[in-house]
């Protein structure tokens, strides 16, 4: 259970920051995760007043403040329309609506949790975390970074980032998933997510030859099979990963060719 | 410290602890159709609605639903009576713990996609667990709701 003393909404973000410097307070996103651990503090910082919970079209990106639940982001037009429905892929099999109609960008993203779907689709996309103190960092360096008192503000993510597809392997329905895989083919080359691994999700460059084949997508899937690491929890062992892991990217990799 | 939100149409203004759920608050205003069946954000037992939108109120603290609009199924009597009488009628449940969250979460899905596929239903209906059934039942009674309301679903594979 979560335990605190007070509960504040700060009205700007100097003092949301402010307030989350101190070690005895919290940052509050949609508070899921929080309410799941066994922790007392002194005062939660509730960042709902501040505007978050905008989706704004800059023109060649999209910007996700960090209060967007993740379901606006999974019924978002536009946002279906850049990633070719892959958003709404990777976030519908979160346990269910009521829970994505809390769950936030913001804690999902700063959280770095190993087994998240949107961490494994952002890093495929490229995203780009906007942090009230430390400013613009790309999500690939953002996810092995220590856990630092900031205030993560917002998420861009670019609105072309070419052919997308997103698939993950679940033992049941609802449950947190045993391998995610998201794989963007783009003008600056192919690039895959792999997470869940149960590690955090992990960037892959893909070297792709002109034409994605049945043959060539596997021949990809084999060598990030090989690439990454695989650990083993209560969900999965490393060496059912690895096997679904070749599959999902083999799959993603031919889904990416059917949109063309 | 205090609250203020609209509970079922009504203004209140409460004293209540920072760290109160909003599942405790509403249990404490006598609306005891919300319960509690996991507390881990897991089954859609404690679903209401928070401006018109369905959360689980076991993981909303009451004072983030202060300035907003709250509904349980004590204020939502009639939208539920359209359809609850179609789930009994398949003799869809059989300890009926689960009701209350399964008939809010309803409420929201045909408010948001009032001639919802099965598989839309699935989908929608996805975080209410239910021990007893096998969910089967549940769907057929919303699928005879609103066939009953002249919505028939296009069967893919006729
Ligand atoms: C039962 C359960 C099942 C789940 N299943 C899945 C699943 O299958 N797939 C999946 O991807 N995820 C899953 N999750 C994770 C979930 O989707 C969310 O990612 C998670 O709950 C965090 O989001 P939140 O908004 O609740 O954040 P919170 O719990 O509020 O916060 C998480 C962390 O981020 C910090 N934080 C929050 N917002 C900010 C901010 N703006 N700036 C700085 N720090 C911030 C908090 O202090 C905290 O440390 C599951 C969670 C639960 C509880
Ligand atoms: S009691 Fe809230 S989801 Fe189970
Ligand atoms: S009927 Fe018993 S839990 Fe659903």
């Amino acid at each position: 259970m979560l335990t605190f003393r007070q509960y504040l909404r700060p009205q700007t973000l100097d003092e949301a920051y402010a307030l989350c410097q101190k070690r005895a307070n919290l940052v509050l996103g949609g508070m899921l995760w929080l309410k799941m651990q066994n922790r007392t503090v002194d005062t939660v910082i509730d960042l709902c007043d501040l505007g978050l919970d905008q989706v704004e079209d800059l023109g060649e990106e999209w910007r996700i403040g960090a209060m967007v639940s993740l379901r606006t982001l999974e019924t978002h037009p536009g946002l279906a329309a850049s990633t070719h429905g892959a958003m709404a892929d990777c976030l519908c099999h979160i346990v269910g609506v009521q829970f994505r109609n809390l769950a936030t960008v913001g804690g999902s993203i700063y959280g770095r949790f190993g087994f998240s779907d949107p961490l494994t689709l952002f890093l495929a996309l490229e995203a780009v975390v906007e942090l009230h103190h430390a400013g613009d960092v790309p999500l690939a360096d953002f996810v092995n970074q220590p856990y630092e008192r900031d205030i993560l503000t917002h998420v861009r993510l670019p609105k072309h980032p070419g052919r997308v597809a997103y698939l993950a392997q679940r033992n049941t329905a609802t449950d947190f998933p045993v391998l995610t895989c998201a794989v963007a083919v783009g003008e600056s080359g192919a690039r895959c997510a792999i997470g869940a691994r149960p590690m955090k999700a992990c960037l892959v460059k893909l070297d792709l030859p002109e034409s994605i084949t049945p043959e060539t997508a596997a021949a990809a899937g084999d060598r990030v099979a090989e690439q990454v690491t695989f650990g083993s929890n209560l969900r999965a062992g490393a060496d059912y990963r690895r096997a679904i892991c070749r599959v999902l990217v083999r799959r993603a990799l031919l889904g990416c060719k059917e949109e063309e | 410290m205090e609250i203020r939100l609209t509970l079922n149409g009504r203004q209140l203004r409460a004293e209540i602890e920072p760290a109160l759920l909003l599942i405790d608050f509403l249990r404490a205003q006598g609306c005891l159709s919300v319960k509690r069946g996991c507390e881990t954000a897991n089954c859609g037992l404690c679903t209401v609605l928070m401006d018109g939108v369905p959360v689980l109120s076991c993981s909303v603290l009451a004072a983030r639903a202060s300035g907003h609009s709250v509904q349980t199924l004590e204020g939502l009597q009639e939208e539920a009576e359209e359809f609850v009488g179609f789930i009994a009628d398949q003799g869809a449940e059989q300890c009926g713990f689960c009701n209350p969250g399964y008939v809010m979460n309803t409420i929201a899905l045909l408010r948001e996609n009032p001639n919802p596929t099965d598989d839309e239903i699935r989908a929608y209906l996805a975080g209410n667990l239910c021990r007893c059934s096998g969910y089967e039942g549940q769907l057929r009674g919303i699928r005879a709701f609103l066939n009953a309301r002249g919505t028939k679903e296009v069967n893919p594979h006729a």
